[in-house]
């Protein structure tokens, strides 16, 4: 396909848009689908069809709208309403001639003039609930492969980099690498084959950012990454993505295929000499293949553990070739950055964490879901205006962050902006953006407990410190909840967390501690109480 | 080949470029503890035992994995690596069924002699006690997974040395076991020679020539090197 060709597509499509009087939107992201909006697609489709509106109005499926608490979620395009806990009896009201006037759909309609609406701010999500992810059409109308075209033709590989440095992108992954500098090691490298690879590994409990970019907004990672791959040099990708996200693959795989065809991955892409092919590896259910070394390790075929680095991927990934492996996120950033310019993006967000973090909501938060706000937005406003809070009045306790490696954050910081260095300072980290909070009911042992036994399970078992560091600890935390656990316990877990952290050969087995470091900085009263009387009552006894 | 300067435990040292801290270390009398390393094989860090601190560096080094540096200023001792060792032996010792009194390797086992050396007298974790089982089909050999500490030693002499390949890691976390080509029986592998390496270099008693009793079996450290050295050095038989 030439520029020329895409650019036509994108009219012929809009113009196609345009003739319809009405397009009805079903949220078809997972959250959506496990309520039922797979019926509700189909009643609204056999409505149209029984009318005979084919033709003025169609029924199309969506990534996720972010409201996921009040799925299945419709939007209709003529008046832009939406609607929520919609079933598939609304099928006649949608495609009547004013759904808003219909009693039933007048009582689900949606505010969306509210915060959770209004404070956030869509680049990675732009396309989220707009477009169809199983139609590149879709895509292409909504601008897409335009960067990429922008890139191969107008761009020298030095200058992509130099765009993405001056946007300021740092990883989305979790530890926020400055995207432009990994982009740059890889580049550097000699050697024709080097490899892309991006991290679709999401595995932290309530986390399911990239899933929702994956199923609502596939193409936009695959432009990510083909414009990584010429940026660095590559002209093969992988997409590692993990075995649970059916959906995902499914519309991954089908997205792959659709590019492929329009010649916007493959060979010869845009008429030019650069090629590039992307092609999907599933993971079998091993949280540790989100960590690099194991994920390199799980592709070439081999068992999933990880290694010690350096060499770091970018000199040594991939069958020992230099690779670039950014997450599902960091690519979703690339097409806009290219077509805005990295300004624009620089603009956003508080430097130095540029742009925006998506983020999913879950845990004791009335509006449960997936949101998208600047860098630097406050814990306040993300939970209490966008998530609506602690449902019936409960009274806020903490927020946990980044998952097993990350921590609690408790309500006194509640004003702490949302960006990498804030996060780290106050004993967390952004992790990969999910958000879990705790209200008063919560046992924060528990909630350690929790985390440990999920390190546990994941542990891959190569190194000690890990395997039976993270065993014992996790049976210490059983005994404190039980009231069995004794002073010289509560200082060994304390001393475990050190081990643990300044010894384990990868990242799971570091960070492993930092749920129980953090709970121990601000609660550890709670740890104290559950001690035998006799134990914390005057510096203990051994 | 370029030689690299670099002190060790204050002493001034040299080493080729692209030589361990570890291999530099023992060839210089530095004797740094581990378990998972055997001259002769591939490294992988994973016992950790060999953490090492270098100036400079704010996280601890594989001594095994990590080259050596011209000017690099290592200490392989401070009472932090050693209390770090401690605590990894304990976590070691309860992780399985380390009963010392009744293992065949009583007296030679790697485990039990750098407990000593490093002072562990007692364990101050719990015992997990798991039931593991113990696999005897073999006719000259025994496997006995409450031993194992998952050094993976018998799975790299296996298929570097070897070339069988017949035994890998199975599971994950702590429930990890030594299995054989599927994980069937040791007896009914096809891919075994029964050449016996994996017993050589186990640390421990999980590996042992069947009809040793208790603190019978000894393992010949020095086989590798016989493989390396012997057609340079003549030697025929050993």
């Amino acid at each position: 396909m030439t520029f020329e060709e895409l650019m036509e597509q994108q009219a012929r499509e809009l113009e196609r848009q345009r003739a319809l009087s009405r397009r009805i939107y079903c949220c078809t992201a997972a959250g959506c689908v496990s309520c039922g909006a797979e019926a509700v697609r189909k009643a609204v489709a056999a409505e149209i069809k029984s009318r005979e509106l084919d033709g003025t109005m169609e029924v199309c499926g969506t990534g996720c709208m972010g409201l996921c608490s009040q799925g299945p979620l419709v939007r209709t395009s003529d008046d832009g309403a939406l609607y929520g806990n919609v079933e598939a009896a609304d099928a006649a009201a949608l495609v009547s001639a004013a759904p808003a006037d219909d009693p039933r759909l007048a009582q689900r309609r949606i505010d969306t003039s509210t915060p959770f609406f209004v404070k956030q701010k869509k680049i990675v999500l732009a396309n989220s609930g707009v477009v169809d992810p199983e139609r590149i059409a879709d895509y292409i109308a909504a601008g897409g492969y335009q960067a990429l075209a922008k890139a191969v033709a107008e761009m020298t590989p030095r200058e992509v980099i130099a765009e993405v440095r001056a946007s300021g992108l740092r990883g989305r992954g979790g530890a926020g690498y400055p995207t432009a500098l990994k982009w740059e090691l890889v580049a550097k490298q000699p050697g024709a084959t080097k490899y892309v690879v991006c991290n679709a590994d999401e595995g932290d409990p309530g986390a399911f950012m990239d899933r929702s970019v994956l199923e609502g907004d596939p193409h936009r990672v695959l432009e990510g990454m083909a414009i990584a791959g010429y940026a660095v040099g590559a002209q093969q990708g992988y997409v590692y993505v993990r075995g649970e996200y059916t959906l995902a693959i499914q519309r991954l795989q089908a997205a792959i295929r659709q590019a492929e065809r329009e010649r916007l991955l493959g060979s010869r892409i845009f008429e030019d000499t650069f090629q590039f092919r992307v092609d999907l590896r599933i993971g079998a259910g091993a949280f540790v293949c989100g960590e690099e070394t194991a994920l390199i390790a799980s592709i070439e075929g081999r068992r999933g553990q990880p290694r010690q680095r350096p060499p770091y991927p970018p000199e040594s990934g991939l069958w020992g070739k230099p690779t670039l492996i950014n997450n599902v996120e960091t690519f979703a950033n690339i097409p806009p950055i290219l077509v805005n310019g990295g300004e624009w993006f620089a603009g956003i967000g508080s430097a130095p964490s540029t742009g925006t973090k998506v983020f999913a909501l879950a845990g004791k938060i009335v509006n449960t879901g997936l949101i998208e706000v600047p860098m630097g937005t406050s814990l306040r406003e993300i939970v209490f205006d966008i998530g609506g809070g602690v449902p019936g009045g409960g009274e806020f306790k903490a927020a946990q962050t980044g998952g097993p490696s990350g921590g609690c954050i408790p309500a006194e910081f509640l004003d702490t902006p949302v960006d990498f260095e804030s996060l780290a300072r106050i004993g967390s980290i952004m992790g990969s953006g999910g958000l879990i909070v705790m209200d008063k009911t919560s046992s924060m042992v528990d909630v350690a407990r929790y985390f440990m036994e999920f390190c546990m399970e994941e542990s891959c078992g190569k190194c000690i410190p890990c395997r039976a560091g993270t065993a014992q600890m996790h049976d210490i935390l059983t005994r404190i909840l039980k009231r069995e656990a004794t002073r010289a316990d509560l200082e060994m877990l304390e001393r475990l967390c050190v081990l643990l952290g300044e010894t384990s050969l990868c990242g799971l087995g570091q960070t492993a501690p930092n749920p129980v470091l953090s709970t121990l900085k601000y609660f550890r009263r709670e740890y104290e109480e559950l001690l035998p009387a006799e134990h914390s009552a005057a510096g203990g006894e051994r | 080949m370029s030689v690299k300067t670099l002190v060790i435990d204050g002493k001034a040292v040299t080493g080729r470029a692209g030589e361990t801290i570890f291999n530099v270390a023992w060839e210089n009398g530095v004797r740094i503890p581990r378990l998972c390393h055997v001259g002769g094989l591939s490294d992988v860090g994973a016992c950790r035992l060999c953490l090492v601190e270098i100036e400079g560096q704010r996280k601890l080094a594989a001594a095994c994995l990590t080259p050596v540096e011209e000017g690099m200023v290592v200490h392989t001792s401070s009472e932090r690596l050693k209390e770090h060792r401690r605590l990894i032996l304990e976590l070691l010792l309860a992780e399985r069924n380390h009963v010392c009194a009744v293992c065949v390797m009583n007296g030679a086992c790697e485990l039990q002699d750098l407990a000593a050396e490093l002072g562990v007298d007692h364990v101050r974790l719990r015992y997990r006690f798991p039931k593991l089982g113990v696999d005897t089909s073999h006719e000259r050999f025994g496997q006995d997974q409450n031993r194992c500490i998952l050094c993976t030693r018998c799975v790299r002499v296996c298929d570097e040395v070897e070339g069988a390949h017949t035994k890998d890691v199975f599971g994950r976390g702590s429930g990890s076991l030594i299995i054989n080509d599927m994980g069937g029986p040791w007896g009914e592998s096809d891919t075994c020679t029964s050449c016996g390496k994996c017993v050589q270099v186990c640390p421990t008693g999980a590996l042992f020539s069947k009809g040793k009793s208790v603190a019978e079996m000894r393992k010949d450290r020095g086989f590798l090197k016989y493989i390396v050295t012997a057609r340079e050095k003549r030697e025929w038989i050993r």
